[in-house]
């Protein structure tokens, strides 16, 4: 065995995790800005439930495709090469959920914040899908030549193990965040998303497991089965804990399902990081696309300090914004003033009015 | 047009846009963090106003150096699979540790600092600006680290065909990436200080322009106060201060570009020196540096060109420190190069059809001729403008003609080019190398890759040209969305960035636009102290 990219492989499962987990909720929290909320004043509640965390969310994305192409750079240069147009589709996601996040309020206007709301449910949808692919893709497989570049166009990689992975994590997403906004909001808000999730949450989950399951038959391993049952337990569990009312716990149970779930699915696939569908000679693996043992030593000493600091002033923010949101707390919508040069002036010299004009919205 | 001329028309166009971003970001974001301490130590009422505007269009920025970095991240596996697989033992590193050690700091750190107004203590809600500012800082240090080894690698041993790392503190204190970070930085700072400098003198003759303010016989300002939300007399203070920091901030960092740019030059002198003599255009061996050079810089034959205007010794001066020393021109670099890096590109499939071309050693010479230049000159233009405004505002007035604020409002613009046309010059000059070799004799020299042989093989050019193509569309539009909103609330003066000031004065006239009914409880603050 291969130890330390071995160790990359688990802390490279790790930060998709992670990212799953965290951005799950941000994510699905975006898809209910269209899904959920009723009035402007819900998807203000919606949003500022996320505001001060998605980005720091967001980056464990960053680091998890920044960490493959340091330590697995062949299997970071194949799976983003071959998944050219859906990476291209979770990129054009992101970019306009992250402007929307921010833009969104800037301007008081109804057309506005609608345009930028649909942006972020799109935005949100989109992303989750394409992550969701291109992580089941790298488990089940891409048409790879010997040189690890993809065969068969652009189009090569679609098939039904991407739209399973696609659904899983949206589906996963949605409920993900259901839980946490009962957890985060107050009044009417937190209630229905109690209830939605309640009523939701079975069949949520059962595109997570069933990629979870398909892995298992291509190469699960005893362990790695167990995981699945695990991971269908936890879901059981974060249904049976929410229809009895509890907030919290089902959060925390949907936590056990997606990291069981992942470790089913990074365990059942390992040794091999993404496999070729064309030969099995080609398969990308833990040993032939991972760095020198320098470099992993390297990223291993600064990741075993970094890694454990960043979990816990992401925590200690989490902590700080403990305050659930609700209706009554969102202050009055304003944009920028079209103040500036007002009539007031107009008289007072003769070029006033003349500026006032210009400046008015 | 091939895959590779594409790839590399996204990959100049996205980075040269999040490179707008990133340095008002970089520079931007330490003047906030310098007044919000100015209004932490002394507590008066215009620190915390420009905290609040400056701020505000920080905000504004920042979201698109964020939306246009995940392009950046992404872009190297997907359109540059072969340059990933190459340079990944030693490139990727510097990228996962900015992400894990620069990109997470700044973004938690700044999402704190925009919610916890009020849940953070004021002195802790200062330190997240700080930290979150000094993330910036890494992530500037990390990602030119990873530029400065395509640009000069150390560290490093031919390993079946590929560079492994063999020695991290070389790369990490790689001496490219030692002045070129400072110079960088300094380079964001001109943008920030400029930035500064067009808008406050925008306002302080708006000021004047609406009778505000008016100048007494000595030609001294006297500054008065409008019923309008942050239209009094702290006000004015909020820009005349404004205006002197960014004017100081511009200076400064000309100076810095300067120093540590000449530094640069000595560098680039020594590792690629094809890269210098085509700056300079300079196609024989001398002395001399080009003011103005005319003819056909684009031509193969070097001969065609003219120096119109040449100063004796100053290019001896920017490459060795000295006045006598021959600097190498193009065509002798050329056979040189061809000698030790072959004449034609290897007749390997990775090389697509371009196999067993001819290697154009020489980069486009307008590029790197005017590229260089332009870097100078704007960087020039602002810091003497910057000078020309101290002065002239130094009895607290910004003279009334409109043409003198609408030419600050358009030098804003001229760092942001100098900075493009630096890295133009840069990356351009680099070529036909994406890891340019360095010529050190230790051995290393061997390590170099061709641009040519680095695109992804298995993508096509359709899906390039797509994305090429949906990437410039959206970044356009977004631009456009970016400028109007900067301009709408540069507009609406202080009290855009801060409603509480707004709605202190207007007697009642703010109505509850909120759809949901009920008006916000008591100690809702403390709840939202910021909400999107
Ligand atoms: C406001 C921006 C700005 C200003 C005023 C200057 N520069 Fe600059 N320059 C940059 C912004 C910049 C940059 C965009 O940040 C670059 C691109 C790559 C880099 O490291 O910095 C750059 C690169 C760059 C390089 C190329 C380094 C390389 O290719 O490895 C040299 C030699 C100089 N600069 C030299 C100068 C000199 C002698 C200046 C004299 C005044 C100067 N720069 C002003
Ligand atoms: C610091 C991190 C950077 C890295 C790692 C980097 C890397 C690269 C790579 C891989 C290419 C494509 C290959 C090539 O054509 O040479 C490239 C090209 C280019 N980059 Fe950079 N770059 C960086 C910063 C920048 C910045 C900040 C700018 C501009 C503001 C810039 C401008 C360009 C341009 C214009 C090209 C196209 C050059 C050409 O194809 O002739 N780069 N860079
Ligand atoms: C081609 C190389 C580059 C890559 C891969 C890259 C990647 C990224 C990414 C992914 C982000 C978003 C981080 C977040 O979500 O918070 C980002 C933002 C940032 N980048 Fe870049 N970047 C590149 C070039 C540069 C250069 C040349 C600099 C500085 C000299 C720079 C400095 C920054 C800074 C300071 C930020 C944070 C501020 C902001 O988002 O505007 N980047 N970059």
């Amino acid at each position: 065995m291969e130890l330390l990219p071995t160790i990359w492989f688990i802390a490279i499962a790790v930060l998709w995790t992670g990212y799953l987990f965290l951005e799950g909720f941000d994510l699905g929290v975006g898809m209910l800005m269209k899904l959920f909320a009723r009035n402007d004043a819900e998807r203000r509640v919606l949003l500022n439930t996320i505001g001060p965390v998605w980005d720091g969310n967001e980056v464990w994305l960053l680091t998890a495709g920044g960490a493959t192409f340091a330590a697995f750079p062949l299997w970071y240069a194949s799976l983003f090469s071959a998944l050219y147009l859906p990476l291209l589709l979770v990129l054009v996601a992101l970019i306009f959920r992250a402007v929307a996040f921010e833009y969104r309020g800037k301007v008081d206007s109804e057309r506005w914040r609608n345009g930028w709301d649909w942006a972020i449910a799109l935005g949100s949808f989109f992303a989750a899908f394409g992550v969701g692919a291109a992580l089941a893709l790298t488990t089940t497989g891409l048409p790879l030549d010997a040189n690890g570049d993809r065969d068969g166009g652009p189009f090569a990689w679609f098939n039904g193990y991407a739209v399973l992975g696609g659904l899983a994590v949206v589906a996963f997403a949605l409920v993900h965040a259901l839980a946490f906004l009962a957890l985060k909001s107050d009044g009417e808000v937190r209630h229905r998303a109690r209830g939605t999730f309640v009523r939701w949450v079975p069949l949520a989950a059962l595109p997570m497991l069933g990629w979870s399951v398909a892995v298992q038959f291509i190469s699960g391993k005893p362990w790695t089965w167990a995981l699945t049952a695990v991971a269908l337990c936890a879901a059981a569990a974060a249904w049976w804990l929410a229809s009895r009312g509890r907030e919290g716990r089902p959060f925390m149970a949907l936590a056990l399902f997606i990291a069981a779930s992942a470790a089913s699915i990074f365990g059942a696939a390992y040794p091999v990081v993404l496999p070729s569908t064309l030969d099995p000679a080609f398969n990308l693996t833990v040993a032939n696309a991972s760095s020198s043992d320098y470099t992993l030593g390297l990223m291993s000493v600064v990741a075993a300090f970094g890694l454990p600091l960043v979990i816990a002033y992401q925590a200690w923010t989490y902590w700080v914004f403990r305050r659930r949101v609700s209706v009554d707390v969102i202050p009055a919508a304003h944009g920028f003033l079209p103040a500036i040069a007002s009539k007031v002036l107009a008289g007072s010299d003769g070029s006033g009015a003349a500026g006032a004009g210009k400046t008015g919205r | 047009m091939d895959a590779l001329e594409i790839a590399r028309w996204q990959f100049g166009i996205t980075t040269v846009y999040h490179f707008m971003m990133v340095p008002l970001t970089i520079g931007l974001g330490l003047v906030v963090a310098i007044i919000q301490t100015l209004w932490y130590r002394t507590g008066k009422p215009e620190y915390l106003r420009m905290t609040k505007f400056w701020g505000k269009l920080f905000l504004i920025n920042f979201i698109m150096g964020v939306a246009t970095g995940i392009v950046q991240e992404f872009q190297f596996g997907m359109a540059w699979s072969e340059y990933s697989r190459f340079v990944g033992d030693v490139f990727g590193a510097p990228l996962a540790l900015e992400a894990l050690l620069a990109f997470f700091v700044e973004s938690t750190f700044l999402g704190l600092w925009i919610f916890g107004w009020k849940q953070l203590k004021r002195g802790v809600h200062l330190a997240c600006l700080w930290i979150a500012v000094i993330g910036s800082l890494f992530s500037a240090y990390f990602i030119i680290v990873a530029n400065s080894w395509m640009q000069h690698p150390v560290g490093v041993e031919m390993i079946d065909g590929r560079p492994v790392m063999t020695d991290a503190w070389a790369v990490f204190t790689n001496n490219t990436a030692l002045v070129a970070v400072p110079h960088t930085l300094f380079g964001a700072l001109g943008v920030a200080g400029a930035f500064l400098l067009g808008i406050a003198w925008y306002h302080l003759w708006r000021r004047r322009h609406d009778g505000i303010d008016t100048v007494g016989k000595d030609g001294r300002l006297i500054p008065g106060s409008a019923a309008i939300p942050g239209r009094d007399k702290a006000d004015y203070t909020v820009w005349i201060r404004s205006l002197r920091i960014g004017a100081v901030v511009a200076m400064i960092s000309f100076a810095g570009t300067a120093l540590t740019g000449d530094l640069q030059g000595k560098l680039m002198f020594e590792q690629q020196p094809m890269k210098m003599a085509a700056a300079e255009a300079a196609c024989h061996d001398g002395t001399g540096f080009s003011v103005l050079s005319v003819g056909n810089l684009g031509g193969k034959n070097c001969d065609d060109i003219v120096a119109v205007i040449e100063v004796p010794g100053i290019l001896s001066y920017l490459a060795k420190g000295d006045f006598t020393t021959e600097v190498k021109g193009v065509n002798s670099l050329l056979s040189e190069y061809q000698e030790k890096y072959g004449t034609h590109l290897p007749d390997n499939a990775l090389y697509g059809d371009r196999a067993g071309a001819e290697i154009q050693y020489v980069p486009v010479m307008e590029v790197t001729y005017w590229g260089f230049r332009m870097m100078i000159g704007f960087g020039g233009i602002a810091a003497f403008a910057a000078l020309l405004a101290l002065w002239v505002t130094r009895k607290g007035a910004v003279p009334q003609a409109r043409w003198l604020m609408r030419l600050a409002v358009f030098g804003i613009l001229a760092p942001f080019g100098a900075n493009a046309a630096g890295w133009i010059f840069t990356e351009m000059g680099r070529q036909p190398f994406v890891v340019a070799p360095n010529p050190d004799p230790s051995g290393i020299d061997q390590v170099f890759m061709f641009t040519a042989a680095a695109v992804s093989p298995g993508v096509s050019a359709g899906e390039i040209m797509a994305s090429l193509v949906v990437l410039s569309a959206i970044y356009a539009v977004l631009l456009v969305v970016e400028v109007r909103l900067l301009v709408k609330y540069v507009r609406g003066g202080v009290a855009s960035a801060m409603p509480e000031l707004a709605h202190a004065t207007t007697d009642g006239a703010e109505k509850d636009k909120r759809d949901g009914g009920t008006p916000p409880s008591a100690g809702a603050d403390d709840v939202l102290a910021f909400a999107y």
